[in-house]
Parts: structure tokens; C-alpha cells; sequence
């Protein structure tokens, strides 16, 4: 159970805050509600280029990280194709640094030519280091693409290409702030040994002078509903041969989101696992098995990805994997199996109240999805799913023409 | 009144860190449990740390084998029965193999650790690694193995430590081959001689009440006894290789990892925490001259930086990073530029005092809860010092001087003596 606070400043600034006298830092965490999905499709990358180049001052502060590390913080973001999500942890006692950097950068970036060429080029190191320097690491440029025809999901955050990181110019830079990065299209979450009190007055004086900005308007091309399956092969200088297996699933926020989530872990989560046991254990085709969904916030994408064994054509491996998703859709998951995965979905939920920058982040997040006390709900809902609807929703995912299918041959 | 934007509030300097020290349990069978109690929430941390044995070159993979199998079964329970246990009741069961260390880990709701303990008991006191589980072990850690050395700064890593620390337990970056070594029979001798009362520390971290005590010296206690052959934990001496300088070429690469660096001082060295000062100015935070230099000046990189390891048998400092194929050059000397300014020229008081406020909130952060508390024990704990380490830490870095950094510069950052290595374009 998460206890927290909330109130909002005229400007439209949301804030939350979770009082934890039991340490003696604090966490201040902004969630802007801005990802890869915003992007254009012709400047893919940008919601991720920009949040670096949030860190190359603002227009009171030149230097972003200087000041917070003087006061004994450290801060840090990351950007998915949904948000856009940036935070801080420092001695509660110099909270105040946190609420300064904060607002300023909220209120107007230095925009400096300087920030913008470097930054391009870490990006660019990235973008290699991460996607196209590493066996697979291209996955995601090839996958998304396959699943996704309409919407802005077929790009990753970093990007479509190098080359639109490089076309990043300044006046898209401040367009993009102008839209995006102001109080209304924000979440502050403020939490550790500080009171909401003392919150409230910091944010007024720090944040309550910030223009409300316009408000963005989300409307994205809705994926249209897919009717025949898909298939890519690549040969790619890569050890070994690797199957994905990508199909539709509902949205975070979507009716059947619970019971797809519990069906990976079924699948997937542990060495209990069915895909584990069975496929890697038992009938030893693969050594190492994966399913997993994305959590994205429109419709998402479940992933089944597994590496063969260098005996098993690619062939045996898919039949493998389909034999386990259609015991999934035909037979009851046994009730016992069902108590498993919502026992490992609670306690989860109680470890990650050890950390105070993810209760931070979890309250920002369900804040964003209408009501920060939904966090507290979470394993509830979880609980109530049952096996009939784990069924339903695993017949529904689980279809050939809902599938998209991409695989790696090794050369 | 205006508000004014341009100053930086008020701030004050990080005061008295508490430590919370943990309650000692004699086990009467040698084997040591410490505890760390804070009840907030339902939930615990076991950890059960033995001492590596030593190291046979001749069968490298069988300290992190038999640790990594421990999970595969025992002479009462499969491996599908031990995960089934563990899942069922929302735990997890982690297996960690370190350098000097492995370890068995237990996350529990406390309420549930009546019916996962008996699990715990049985794999560390009962594993009995079945042939056809070894086998597909061996089969799909070389198969993993084949997609770890297409990564560059993995193949970075296992050249540098294999030339500080040469053929020892430390050095070992195992081959394909080296997994044919790995025996049955082997595995077993080398799981009686190293998971024993006698080799074993505990760690209970979490929630802990009566019954929890009750349960763990139930399993662990009296009755859980040694065998007769004690553990020999004992490790050769490190032996850096003459040559210094290893290039492995792939023309295709868009990146190259780059690791340099030498063999160090260990925790136990009482220059360690101003080691440590002069390491974060160089390479040890966001902030930090390399990633000034190299990726917020040059954008050579998405990251760069430098660390010292503490080993039982010694330490290494060393510098990490892959860059753009083409500024691979440039980087080198970039980085062997900031070594020598940090050789011949005093750190500003301002840089100085900010890496100072920045290590103490740092150190504040860094125990964020009651398993924080435990890892910080085992640090000073392993590494045979008091808590009175972290009194000296704190003083360190609190009355650092800018010529004592310079001294740890001179002092261990020989460039000369410096082992590199560059996996990609050079």
C-alpha cells in the first residue's frame, strides 16, 4: 500500500506526494507524457534525442548536473514509445535543488547549438552501441515495423535510422518543448522524508510561476486490425539461428491487459515455466525461451522469442512453440498453476515497495492512467482474473493471422 | 518579490550516516548468520555465501557450475519440483557465482518461509547435479557462450582480466572446450568440499521474527554438519602476462571496446577510499573528466568510465568504454590525456568539493533499505575490516586534499604499466 497526497497547481502541473519519513533521501520525478509514439514519422528518434538534450541547460541554469551532484544527488530519464520520464534522488534536506533544476527546465531549455551537435553524436554512439553493434540488436528496427502498418509503434524510441538523428535541427528542438514540455502535460511526484506541506510550497514557488502551456491532444492512426500472418527471414552474421513471434494484444489500460500479462507469466516467467520446462527441458529444442508483453499503453505487442538448438530446423521450433500456445487456448490453465503466477504477481508487487524511486515512478505512471490510487488496486486485479478468461484472452492472441513472425538465420 | 532563478538554493552538506550493524547467531556447526531486522514490510532476504574453492586449471568451470546447478535438482527433488516450490509460493531463487564467492539467494514474503526454507535446505545440503540436467547445462551455456563473444566488450573484459590477473580463478574467460571438462563426479566432490557449515556465512535480511530464527536454525543449525574434508579456499598468487597491449581486429565493427587499466590495491589497502575520491573525479560519475571530455565534449561515446575492483587476492583499476570505430584513436588519447592532467595538475577546490558532497549523498542513496544495510556489511565483512571502514571512508572523503589526489594519481595510475586492450578498429 502506497500512501500519498495530491494536488494541482493553476498552471495544470499534477503533483503527488508520498511521504516516507523512514528515509532520509527524497525522489523527485517528472513524467511527461510524451514518447516515440509522438514523433513524426519522418524524425523518429526525437522524443529520445530530446530528453538528452534536457540535461545541456537551461535558461536560468547552464549546467544541468553540476548543481545536483554539488548537493550530493543524482538524476537520470528514460524515454519509451509512450513516456517520457525523468528523476532525481538526493539528501532530503536538499530537495529544494531538485524542485530549482526542475522547474527551470520545465520552464525554457538554453537551447544551445553546442548541446545539440554532441549530443546528436552520443546518440548516434547509441543508437550503434545498443541496436547495430550487438548480435540481434537490430531486433526491434526489424520487428516493430512488421507488426505495426499504421501506427507510430512500428518505430523504437531511438529511431527508424541514424540518418534521422542527424537531420535533428534547433527549430525542431523548440517545437517539439514548445508542444510537449510544459506543466499541463506533466506529472511531478515528489517522495521520501519530506512533507506535503512543505511540497506544496516549493512547488508554488518553483513551479507555479511556469506558463500552462497548450495542451497536446493525442491523435494517433489506430492500428487496423490484422488479417493474415506475417513473415520476415534475415540472414544476419549472428551465432546462432533466433525465432520471434510477435502478435497483437490489448493495451495497458485495455479489457484483457491483466489476463495476457498473467498468460506470459505462465508461459514464460521462472523456471516453472511451461515454455522453459517444456521446450528447454523436456523436448530440448531450444536453449532459451522467452514470452513477454511490451506494456505499452495502445494496443501492444506479446512476444514469444526463443533460440533453437543447433540440431532443431526452424520448422520443429516454430510447431514447438505453436503446440504450447495451443494447449494454452484449448485446456483450462489448472488452478493451482493459475495461484502461481498471481502469488509471484503480489509478492513482486511488495518488493518493489522496497524502493522509493519505484514507488515514485509506479505513482506517476498510474497518475497518467487517471488515478495515481489505481497502483494500489494493481494486484487486485490481478486476483480477480480467472482461468476462463485466461483462455478467452489467450484464444484471441494466439491466432496464426494475428501473428507476425520474423526470423534470424545465422550466416 | 521576484523569483530568482539564477542562484542555487541553500543546500547543506551531508551529516552522520547510519549504519545499522546486524545481530551475530551462533550456528554451533561453524557456519555464521548475521541478521538485519526492519520490519516494514512482510518480506526477507537469505543469503547464503560460501567461499570458492581453489582454483584447478585443469577444470576451470567447476566452482561456477556447481553453483549455477544448484538449482537442478537433489536426491529428493527435480529440478521442476524445486521451481514449482519456489514459484508456487511467489519466492525467488537466485544462484550467483562471484569471483571469491558464490551464493544462494532466497526472496520470500516472510509469511511463506515455512514452505520455501525446506526447499533451500535440500539444495545446499542434498544437490546431486543429474547427468541429463548437466548435459543440457553444458549444451546451452555454450550456445550462450557463442553469442557473448560476438559482443566486443565482452571479449574486452575476458582479454583484460585474463592478462592482470593471468591463469587464475579471476583470469578465467571460459572457451567452448573448457565445458567438456565438467564431470559428474567432480561436480559432487567439489559440492561436499565447498557447500559446508564451516564455509558458510549467512545473511537474513527483512523482516525477522522469532519463528523466522526458529526456521533457519531448524535447517542450518546443529544438524546440518561438516564434512571431512575442510574447504580449501586458498588462491594461487596473481600473475599479471609480460605482454600489455592486445588488439583484436573485426573490420566490420562500428563500434570498438576499449579497456585499459592495471593490477591494484584491495579494500584492505588503507589508500583505498582516497583511491576511490581520485577514481570518481576521473571516471566514477555522470560528471566525471572522461565523460566531460569524451562524450558531453567530443561525442565519441553514450558512455564512459572508470572503477577499481576489491578481490580478495588484489584489485584492478580499469577504464571502459566503446566508442565510435573511427575516433577509437582519438579516445585513447583522450583518456590517457586525462590521466596525465590528473597526474600534473591539482584539482580545483571547486571540482574537489562538489565530488565530495557528491560520494556522501551518494553513500546516502546507496542504502536505501534494509538489504542495503546487509551488502554494505558483506563489503568490510569479506574483505576482513570493521565498520570502522566506513568511519575512515566518510572522514577520507570528507578532508581529501587536491595534492593527496594527486598522489593516487601518481601513485597507481602508472600509464606505462597500463595493460590495454581494443576489441574492433583500432
Amino acid at each position: 500500500m502506497v500512501k500519498f497526497n495530491r494536488f494541482t497547481l493553476d498552471n495544470g502541473l499534477r503533483v503527488i506526494v508520498h511521504e516516507d519519513p523512514t528515509t532520509p533521501m527524497a525522489v523527485l520525478n517528472i513524467l511527461y507524457d510524451v514518447g516515440a509514439r509522438d514523433e513524426d514519422p519522418d524524425q523518429t528518434g526525437f522524443a529520445h534525442l530530446f530528453e538528452h538534450l534536457m540535461f545541456g541547460g537551461s535558461i536560468n541554469i547552464p549546467q544541468y548536473d553540476e548543481p545536483l551532484q554539488r548537493v550530493g544527488g543524482e538524476n537520470n530519464a528514460f524515454t519509451t514509445n509512450d513516456i517520457t520520464n525523468y528523476y532525481i534522488t538526493l539528501p532530503a534536506s536538499n530537495i529544494e535543488t531538485a524542485f530549482w533544476l526542475e522547474s527551470d527546465r520545465m520552464l525554457s531549455l538554453a537551447f544551445s547549438k553546442k548541446s545539440l551537435e554532441v549530443q546528436r553524436n552520443v546518440v548516434i554512439e547509441e543508437f550503434k552501441q545498443r541496436y547495430l553493434n550487438q548480435p540481434y540488436g537490430d531486433v526491434w528496427l526489424k520487428l516493430r515495423p512488421l507488426v505495426y502498418k499504421k501506427h507510430p509503434y512500428q518505430w523504437a524510441t531511438i529511431g527508424k535510422e541514424i540518418k534521422h538523428i542527424e537531420d535533428a535541427r534547433m527549430e525542431d528542438v523548440k517545437a517539439f518543448f514548445k508542444k510537449h514540455y510544459n506543466p499541463q502535460n506533466a506529472i511531478m511526484v515528489v517522495g521520501g522524508n519530506v512533507t506535503t506541506e512543505q511540497a506544496k510550497q516549493l512547488a508554488e514557488k518553483w513551479f507555479g510561476p511556469i506558463p500552462a502551456g497548450e495542451k497536446y491532444h493525442r491523435n494517433l492512426p489506430q492500428e487496423p486490425t490484422q488479417i493474415e500472418a506475417r513473415r520476415q527471414t534475415v540472414t544476419a552474421k549472428v551465432p546462432l539461428n533466433d525465432v520471434y513471434i510477435a502478435f497483437h494484444m490489448p493495451g495497458r489500460l485495455d479489457n484483457g491487459y491483466y489476463e495476457a500479462d498473467l498468460i506470459s507469466d505462465i508461459l514464460s516467467r521462472g523456471n516453472s515455466s511451461r515454455l522453459y520446462k517444456t521446450l528447454v527441458k523436456d523436448k530440448q529444442l531450444f536453449s532459451e525461451i522467452h514470452a513477454y508483453n511490451m506494456g505499452s499503453f495502445d494496443r501492444g505487442m506479446f512476444v514469444v522469442e526463443g533460440k533453437p538448438l543447433e540440431n532443431v530446423s526452424i520448422e520443429a521450433a516454430e510447431a514447438a512453440i505453436w503446440e504450447e500456445l495451443e494447449i494454452i487456448k484449448q485446456q483450462l490453465v489448472p488452478a493451482d498453476e493459475l495461484t502461481k503466477v498471481k502469488n509471484k504477481t503480489e509478492s513482486t508487487m511488495v518488493f518493489s515497495e522496497m524502493s522509493l524511486l519505484d514507488k515514485a515512478m509506479n505513482l506517476a505512471q498510474f497518475e497518467l492512467f487517471g488515478d495515481a490510487e489505481k497502483l494500489n488496486h494493481e494486484t487486485d486485479k490481478y486476483l480477480a482474473v480467472t482461468a476462463e478468461q485466461i483462455q478467452k484472452q489467450a484464444q484471441e492472441i494466439f491466432r496464426k493471422e494475428n501473428s507476425s513472425t520474423l526470423i534470424y538465420l545465422a550466416a | 518579490m521576484k523569483l530568482e532563478r539564477t542562484i542555487a538554493p541553500e543546500f547543506k552538506a551531508v551529516g552522520q550516516i547510519e549504519l545499522i550493524k546486524p545481530e551475530q547467531i551462533d550456528l554451533g556447526n561453524g557456519c555464521k548468520m548475521f541478521c538485519f531486522n526492519s520490519g516494514d514490510q512482510d518480506l526477507v532476504r537469505i543469503e547464503w555465501i560460501f567461499g570458492n574453492l581453489r582454483f584447478d586449471p585443469a577444470k576451470p568451470l567447476l566452482n561456477v557450475a556447481v553453483n549455477t546447478m544448484l538449482t537442478e535438482g537433489t536426491s529428493k527433488l527435480s529440478a521442476s519440483q524445486i521451481a514449482d516450490q519456489i514459484d508456487f509460493y511467489g519466492a525467488f531463487l537466485q544462484v550467483d557465482y562471484g569471483y571469491d564467492h558464490s551464493q544462494v539467494v532466497l526472496y520470500t514474503l516472510t509469511r511463506h518461509l515455512a514452505a520455501t526454507l525446506p526447499v533451500m535446505k535440500d539444495i545446499i545440503t542434498d544437490s546431486v547435479f543429474p547427468e541429463k540436467e548437466l548435459a543440457t547445462f553444458i549444451r546451452n551455456q555454450q550456445q550462450k557462450l557463442q553469442v557473448s563473444l560476438q559482443k566486443n566488450d565482452v571479449v574486452a573484459r575476458r582479454k583484460f582480466n585474463k592478462a592482470i590477473y593471468g591463469d587464475t580463478i579471476y583470469g578465467l574467460g571460459a572457451e567452448l572446450d573448457d565445458y567438456k571438462t565438467l564431470h559428474r563426479e567432480d561436480m559432487l566432490e567439489h559440492f561436499k568440499q565447498m557447500y559446508q557449515p564451516s564455509n558458510c556465512t549467512i545473511l537474513v535480511s527483512g523482516k525477522i521474527e522469532q519463528s523466522t530464527l526458529d526456521l533457519l536454525k531448524e535447517s542450518f543449525g546443529k544438524d546440518w554438519c561438516n564434512s571431512s574434508i575442510k574447504a580449501d579456499t586458498s588462491q594461487p598468487d596473481l600473475k599479471p602476462a609480460a605482454d600489455h597491449f592486445y588488439f583484436v581486429e573485426k573490420p566490420e565493427a562500428l563500434q570498438s571496446a576499449i579497456r585499459m587499466g592495471l593490477p591494484s590495491i584491495n579494500r584492505t589497502h588503507p589508500d583505498f577510499p582516497c583511491l576511490q575520491v581520485m577514481n570518481t573525479v576521473l571516471g566514477g560519475y555522470f560528471g566525471s573528466r572522461l565523460m566531460a571530455n569524451i562524450r558531453e565534449d567530443k561525442g565519441y561515446t553514450y558512455g564512459i568510465g572508470s572503477g577499481s575492483s576489491s578481490l580478495n587476492k588484489g584489485g584492478a583499476f580499469f577504464i571502459a568504454t566503446e566508442v565510435g570505430a573511427d575516433v577509437c584513436k582519438s579516445a585513447v588519447n583522450e583518456i590517457e590525456k586525462e590521466i596525465n592532467i590528473l597526474k600534473t595538475v591539482l584539482v580545483p577546490e571547486d571540482e574537489l568539493s562538489l565530488v565530495r558532497n557528491y560520494m556522501l549523498g551518494s553513500l546516502l542513496g546507496s542504502l536505501e533499505n534494509i538489504f542495503s544495510h546487509a551488502d554494505k556489511f558483506k563489503n568490510i565483512y569479506f574483505s576482513g575490516l570493521g565498520y570502522d571502514y566506513y568511519d575512515r571512508y566518510t572522514e577520507v572523503v570528507k578532508s581529501i586534499t587536491s595534492v593527496e589526489v594527486m598522489q593516487m594519481a601518481k601513485k597507481y595510475l602508472d600509464t606505462d604499466n597500463f595493460y590495454k586492450v581494443i576489441v574492433g578498429k583500432y
